[in-house]
């Protein structure tokens, strides 16, 4: 096998926009975490451009036909994009099956779009761990937007609200009734509501059931993802409005001609000057970097840790457990005091 | 060796539309733990390679049972070398008569697959390859 191109080469091809660069970097930051913080460190300084885009839904709601639809919209303004897929790893074999690009070959052959799959491997909360970082990598290379398509999501997988500055939650028709619009989770997260497949039956409702849901207080609860604490939620804010004055939008959309595609990527660009105008980017970017820089001191942590307790004294441990000798609570203690 | 998780691109070129071969090995190949990329059907090697390149693959599996392997295979294999993916390792699965794998083999494609070929064969072929390099 030919030699792997050293990492410094592989950053400042992938600075001035080399494809098979970039391709490359994003597995070595999936693959390696001291690779993925030589990269990281080299490209941060030329990330904080592009807008991310993230785009969540139950499996079955035409994500990755949307998303196609999307990236045809923004490349009709001459605007390029790129896009992550993520897909799940299965638990059993460590294997995966990435199938989203099927719904975007469309695009093939355009220097203005870049697709990549991404397996979710360990991660959790519907995105892979290395999906921030590939973020980081896709933003420095250069795309003016960046769509990042989570797992079909349940209603907990709330990952993407921490990774990016649009979160769109895709809905579908005959998915729920109104009791599933006022559950708590995915559809607390969105900017933008696209209810997609609208030519079916039952849109209307869909529609109708997430407006009432938000007339009815879905307001401020943004906040709740603060540190994943729940912080209190401004009592004053108008029933309608996310904080300081944006509007959620519902929207329709087929994704499977394209309807309601420029509507939508219109917007995500009002919410891109949102966004600008009224400081929340900056708010929200500093909650990303916080939440990155808690997951990579607690990863340290964690591996540190491993390195100073000995696998014997775990066992212990489990052994009094089963003896009942000692708790699972206390057994916790012990190990922690022995750092 | 490559410690890394092995990405596998599975493609069909050409006009046929016969995809179970090719979504069959895809499910096997996860199931050996791989990460199978699938693209569908009625790729063009262009588009194939495109994808290898952005999906940064170990191995790219064709399946073709049109019998235009002669003209889609080398064309796959010259655009890897070209973007700079010559150490992709390229398979073709489906009918092929033995001259034509013969030719192929030397064009650049490292494995035949014919008609019986188990999917424990194919997973073991690309282990191999992948620790001996």
């Amino acid at each position: 096998m030919p030699k792997p191109v050293p990492t410094q080469q592989l950053i400042n091809n992938l600075l001035r926009g080399d494809r098979l660069a970039l391709a490359r970097a994003i597995s070595r930051v999936e693959d390696d975490a001291e690779e993925a913080a030589r990269i990281v460190k080299a490209v941060f300084a030329h990330t904080g451009r592009a807008h991310l885009i993230g785009i969540t839904g139950a499996p079955g709601t035409g994500k990755s036909t949307l998303v196609s639809a999307l990236v045809e919209s923004y490349r009709a303004r001459g605007e390029t994009v790129g896009v992550l897929a993520v897909d799940p790893t299965s638990p059993f074999s460590g294997g995966a099956l990435l199938g989203d690009r099927v719904r975007m070959t469309r695009h093939s052959g355009d220097a203005g779009v870049f697709i990549r799959s991404m397996a979710t491997r360990r991660g959790t909360g519907g995105l892979a761990k290395a999906s921030a970082d590939a973020l980081l990598l896709l933003d420095a290379a250069g795309f003016d937007c960046v769509l990042v398509e989570t797992v079909g999501a349940g209603q907990a997988e709330i990952e993407i609200a921490r990774v990016a500055d649009t979160v769109v939650v895709v809905e579908a028709p005959g998915l729920g009734d109104e009791v599933q619009a006022i559950k708590a989770g995915l559809l607390e997260i969105a900017d933008i509501f696209a209810v997609n497949k609208a030519d079916r039956k039952g849109a209307a409702r869909t529609v109708a059931a997430l407006e009432m849901m938000l007339e009815t207080g879905g307001a401020a609860v943004r906040t709740v993802l603060h540190h994943g604490q729940r912080m209190e939620a401004g009592a004053t804010a108008s029933i309608t409005e996310d904080e300081d004055g944006w509007s959620i939008p519902v929207l329709e959309t087929i994704a499977v001609s394209g309807g309601g595609a420029a509507q939508l990527r219109d917007a995500l660009e009002r919410h891109r000057t949102w966004l600008d105008e009224s400081g929340a980017r900056v708010a929200r970017e500093s909650r990303r970097l916080n939440h990155m820089l808690q997951t990579l001191v607690q990863a340290e942590i964690l591996a540190r840790m491993e390195q100073a307790l000995s696998p014997g004294l775990h066992r212990e441990m489990v052994e009094k457990m089963q003896q009942r000798e000692t708790d699972p609570y206390s057994a916790a203690a012990d190990l922690v005091r022995k750092l | 060796m490559k410690q890394s998780q092995i990405r596998v691109l599975i493609a069909k070129p050409g006009l046929d539309g016969h995809d179970r071969g090719a979504k069959v090995i895809a499910r096997a190949l996860r199931d050996a733990g791989f990460e199978v990329i699938y693209t569908g059907i009625r790729q063009t090697p262009q588009m194939i390679a495109e994808a290898a390149l952005q999906e940064d693959v170990d191995v790219v599996g064709l399946s073709i049972l049109s019998g235009a392997h002669m003209t889609l295979c080398p064309k796959v294999v010259e655009l890897l070398h070209t973007q700079g993916q010559e150490d992709v390792l390229v398979l073709l699965g489906g009918i092929i008569p033995d001259e034509d794998a013969a030719q192929l083999k030397t064009a650049g494609v490292h494995a035949v697959f014919g008609p019986g070929t188990t999917s424990a064969e194919i997973i073991a072929f690309i282990r191999n390859a992948m620790v001996g390099g």
